[in-house]
């Protein structure tokens, strides 16, 4: 099954960290992804540009209403992601209670949708 | 080199796996027949699917009574004071997750069972609880403790397993007199050992020993061993008081400490179960709290607080027996 771990933290505590203290999380992130990938349980992973540089659109009577910033406005708001692929919910869940951030954040652990087709594959 | 090592270690995990499953079996066997029960490996890893922690309490509760206790949705939303739409939309949403999400069917890998099986403990706790009283509701102290027995039978070298069993056969023995035929609660000392369940107390203080011998402490064989030294006679509570300590220890709460100073009242004097409960604070709206004062006031000969404290309780009295119990005790204090 494949579970997408959505990392949520707050970014000003990210910007107030001494340097080598960032830098060390960094790393650490990069052992995190060469271990899923090693594992072969990695399906893609990104970091995200901070919520300031986030737009949203909505459409309504067809027209497209474009506002700036994120869509809900938290403390904690959506930095990465991992897209994983594990058998169970209780791997998603250790896997997401390594990922750096979950010291610092909060990781939503939520189950892909899977199409019969893929499924069967 | 790590994939060969993976490898391996997949294999081996396989294989206990394996060798836990065919163990199971064979103690499955040794399990009482019972007209509609699953395959006991099969409701073990059920009851773990069901108190998982991905799953809200109230859901874990009510799954485990549904899949596991085989009770139906009426009876359920009944004994927990909720619409049967509510809880039927309850269990409904609660297996979805447990599809959707992943949750597996299966006992946690050993590193997750010390949290995990505490979940399953504390869930049949509660099912206990909610039958307890009062009002007192039998078939779930009853299914609280099949639970219990399929658990401490399945996990035998689990301490809390058997220690959890042990409480709640010990509790329910007493379950004939602690409340009266007109439905009140009776005080341990003034309870009718006749209606004392010998059968319950014997089965009780075997699970109690089994879990003992394991020599791993925990809360429910501390409050196992607690509840066994009431049914001594006389009780011994300098002894009830350790035990209460200890207990206190491993999980700190006010309402331990309040228990905590009944003993010590019983063992050395009202004076010191009272200086115990006016250190305490929280309590403030806890029945059983200002009822405890009032007791030791009444004794110590001061009438006019323990009349305050007994009003008090009464007014956060939550059930019918309980203020009748205490406006009985009221009556007597003026």
């Amino acid at each position: 099954m494949q579970y997408l771990l959505l990392i949520h933290d707050d970014e000003a505590q990210w910007g107030d960290m001494p340097e080598d203290e960032r830098n060390a999380v960094y790393a650490e992130y990069g052992t995190y992804t060469e271990e899923l990938q090693s594992r072969g349980i990695l399906v893609g992973a990104n970091q995200l540009q901070p919520s300031g540089t986030a737009t949203v659109v909505h459409v309504e009577d067809g027209k497209t209403l474009t506002t700036d910033g994120p869509f809900a406005e938290t403390k904690e708001v959506l930095g990465g992601y991992y897209l994983i692929d594990v058998d169970t919910l209780d791997e998603a869940l250790e896997w997401a209670a390594k990922i750096p951030s979950a010291r610092y954040g909060h990781i939503e652990v939520r189950p892909i949708v899977m199409r019969q087709a893929e499924v069967a594959s | 080199m790590t994939t060969a090592r993976n490898a391996a270690i997949d294999r081996i995990r396989r294989e206990q796996t394996l060798a836990r499953k065919t163990e199971l079996l064979a103690r499955a066997e040794e399990l009482p027949d019972d007209e509609e029960a699953l395959i006991p490996d099969e409701r073990l890893e059920l009851i773990f699917a069901c108190c998982h922690p991905a799953l809200a309490p109230e859901a874990q509760v009510a799954l485990t009574l549904s899949l596991v206790g085989g009770l139906e949705t009426p009876e359920i939303a009944r004994a927990f004071l909720v619409p049967e739409a509510t809880l039927a939309q309850r269990l409904v949403r609660a297996k979805r997750k447990i599809r959707d999400a992943g949750i597996p069917l299966r006992v946690p890998a050993e590193h997750l069972l010390p949290e995990r099986l505490r979940l399953v403990l504390a869930t049949i706790y509660l099912v206990f609880n909610a039958g307890y009283g009062p009002p007192v509701r039998r078939e779930l102290c009853g299914e609280a403790i099949r639970l219990a027995a399929v658990l401490a039978t399945l996990m035998p070298d689990e301490a809390e397993a058997h220690g959890l069993h042990a409480l709640l056969l010990l509790q329910d023995a007493r379950r004939d007199a602690r409340v009266s035929s007109a439905g009140e609660l009776v005080l341990l000392e003034r309870q009718d050992r006749s209606l004392w369940d010998a059968d319950e107390i014997e089965q009780g203080t075997r699970a109690l020993e089994r879990a003992l011998s394991l020599r791993r402490p925990g809360a429910y064989q501390l409050q196992a061993a607690i509840a066994s030294l009431h049914y001594e006679e006389p009780a011994d509570w300098a002894q009830i008081a350790l035990l209460y300590s200890r207990l206190a220890e491993l999980s700190p709460s006010p309402v331990v400490e309040l228990n905590r100073a009944v003993a010590v009242a019983m063992a050395d004097g009202p004076e010191s179960g009272l200086e115990i409960v006016d250190r305490l604070t929280g309590l403030e709206r806890y029945h059983l709290w200002h009822s405890t004062r009032a007791d030791f006031l009444r004794r110590l000969g001061r009438d006019e607080e323990a009349t305050a404290a007994y009003s008090r309780a009464l007014e956060l009295a939550p059930s019918e027996t309980e203020r009748t119990f205490l406006r009985d005790r009221l009556a007597a204090s003026v």
